[in-house]
């Protein structure tokens, strides 16, 4: 074993996650997609499984992000299904896919601006319970209890009201995802949860992310294009390219494959020994 | 600054009691400024969305030609003010549920677009309407009440004043909700309203029938104290009009919409009486001022002056 996987294995072990069960989370067949002539999607099959972290690697424009956005309702397949949890969800819209448990986080974090986070987080578990009379104040008791045990367990409990377009890319990332995590989802989708975040805050945003879908039971698929990360981080790696997965497996396997080092990877994005 | 509104708006309300008492010309102006204040609250909820209407004013004129069509029949004012919002209202749910689809520019001309349908309606179907003569507004009494003109003037004035007070409290709740904060969200990130399963289109559909009640309910105590409703009501120079004032008074708080209507219509009385070429001039002047001196509007510029005061 490299001292990629030692430090892979290492890594999943410290935190402390049972095994996936080999219930199917999330199922896709056969979907294609193309921007006129570019293929986004060229016959995607996978399955995630219940409880697993799956990331997804690849150079940009493979089509990670539309898998995510076929899967959330933001972009409809033009062949192929999504089952979750065994019901098809294929071309529902992003309401109704997130009742169904599935929720998303975004490459460019989406958070209210004029909001505090502390607003944020409320809004969002505002949605997840229907609450929407109009004469109830949005921070009331149960909501903002609810709201700042959320945002401690983020570790964003400092910074709870400050206005959302005051915060640093770490915070904004925390912040997005917990929105995402506020709706209680079964399965989260994240795009890029640590892209622009500065190196030395990134381990400590997986750490903290790790905890909290580890304690929530979510299985998470993400989009993810440092290494260390995803060796940290994942159960199993699926490796796009141009569309297609060409390669799928644990990280250990998978990383060290000369090839996708080679086509995928590329020198500057090795696993650090 | 939001907990001192109340306080404010007590002050500000006995202030136009004793404006009115002490210059009884001037109750007819403080009338018609708390009726255009309501018709400005909406404006100001839609632009916590980030959306303009252009052509909210077509709203007030429905409710101004309810009241002259029904007045003859049954002028009771609490009738006809209930009567009047309800339509409004109405019509507010029917266009809403065809505009609430478009965004921006195109939320705000769609909106012009329907209020000048309507206007040249009013104009045109002159066997129904009287056109650009308009419609004379029959003497209304006040619960079975007939009262003499200082005492209907009195009257107008209060249930104004009270409509204000209401509409003003409904809509302060209704803002601080999650409905009315995931309006706001629809300015910054209506994407992500959709990914937390909320329907966008419904929030804002929502705002926009409260917004035209109480648009409505402005254009019945309008034609209710002129008595007298012509179609440039719904003309979208009016509904220019109901922007300028919500630019005027600044959408920070419930209190702005009814500060710039105040302003806005003292402004010009004084302008016409001194200026009578130039008023507009005089409007465009002081609306200059706001947007670059205190872009907050007028409500701006009190609070950052409580908030001196405090400190």
């Amino acid at each position: 074993m490299s001292a990629s996987d030692d430090r892979s294995a290492e890594g999943r072990e410290g935190l402390n996650r049972p095994p996936p069960d080999q219930g199917v989370m999330l199922e896709a067949r056969g979907l294609r997609l193309a921007f006129g002539g570019v293929r986004a999607a060229d016959g995607i099959d996978l399955s995630v499984m219940r409880g697993e972290f799956l990331a997804i690697i690849g150079p940009n424009g493979a089509g990670k992000t539309t898998f995510i956005n076929m899967t959330t309702g933001y972009l409809r397949p033009q062949a192929g299904s999504i089952h979750h949890e065994g019901e098809r969800i294929t071309g529902l819209s992003p309401r109704a896919i997130v009742r169904r448990g599935i929720a998303r986080s975004f490459q460019l974090p989406q958070l209210f601006t004029e909001h505090t986070v502390l607003e944020n987080a409320a809004l969002a578990i505002a949605a997840r319970l229907g609450i929407w009379s109009p004469l109830a104040p949005l921070l009331r008791r149960e909501i903002r209890e609810e709201a700042r045990e959320l945002l401690a367990r983020f570790g964003l409990s400092a910074i709870e009201e400050s206005r959302a377009d005051t915060l640093n890319e770490g915070a904004r990332k925390l912040a997005d995802i917990a929105m995402a995590v506020a709706l209680k989802p079964r399965l989260l989708l994240m795009d890029e949860p640590t892209s622009g975040v500065a190196a030395s805050e990134k381990m400590a945003v997986v750490e903290t992310l790790a905890r909290v879908l580890r304690d929530a039971a979510v299985t998470a698929v993400f989009v993810e294009h440092d290494m260390d990360v995803v060796a940290r981080f994942a159960d199993r790696v699926a490796v796009w390219s141009q569309g297609r997965i060409v390669a799928l497996g644990p990280p250990a396997t998978v990383l060290s494959d000369p090839e996708v080092q080679r086509e995928v990877i590329g020198v500057s994005g090795a696993i650090h020994a | 600054m939001r907990r001192a509104e109340p306080l404010l708006a007590l002050a500000g309300a006995a202030a136009l009691v004793g404006i009115a008492y002490a210059a009884p010309w001037l109750r007819f102006v403080l009338t018609i400024a708390l009726a255009k204040g309501l018709a400005v609250l909406g404006i100001l909820l839609l632009l916590k969305a980030g959306q303009v209407s252009f052509g909210h004013a077509m709203y007030a004129a429905v409710g101004a030609y309810v009241v002259a069509f029904a007045a003859p029949g049954m002028g009771e004012a609490l009738v006809l003010l209930p009567l009047a919002t309800g339509i409004a209202g109405l019509l507010g749910l029917v266009v809403g549920l065809f505009i609430t689809r478009y965004r921006e520019i195109f939320f705000s001309m769609l909106n012009l677009a329907i209020s000048m349908v309507l206007y040249s309606m009013l104009e045109k179907f002159y066997a129904i309407t009287k056109g650009t003569d308009g419609i004379r507004v029959a003497p209304v009494t006040f619960a079975g009440l007939s009262p003499e003109r200082e005492s209907a003037e009195w009257a107008m004035f209060a249930i104004a004043l009270l409509l204000a007070f209401g509409f003003g409290i409904v809509a302060r709740l209704y803002l601080a909700s999650p409905m009315g904060q995931a309006l706001a969200g629809i300015k910054t990130r209506e994407t992500r309203l959709e990914f937390m399963g909320v329907p966008a289109r419904h929030v804002l559909l929502s705002a926009y029938v409260f917004s035209a009640v109480m648009a409505g309910a402005a254009g019945a105590i309008i034609a209710m104290t002129t008595r007298h409703v012509t179609p440039l009501l719904a003309y979208w120079t009016t509904s220019g009009e109901l922007v300028f004032i919500a630019i005027l008074g600044g959408a920070g708080g419930v209190l702005g919409p009814f500060l710039g209507a105040a302003a806005y219509e003292l402004i010009r009385v004084h302008a016409a009486a001194a200026f009578a070429d130039l008023w507009q001039l005089t409007l465009g002047i002081a609306l200059l001022l706001v947007i670059l001196f205190a872009p907050g509007g007028l409500w701006g510029v009190l609070a950052r002056l409580f908030r001196r005061v405090r400190a």
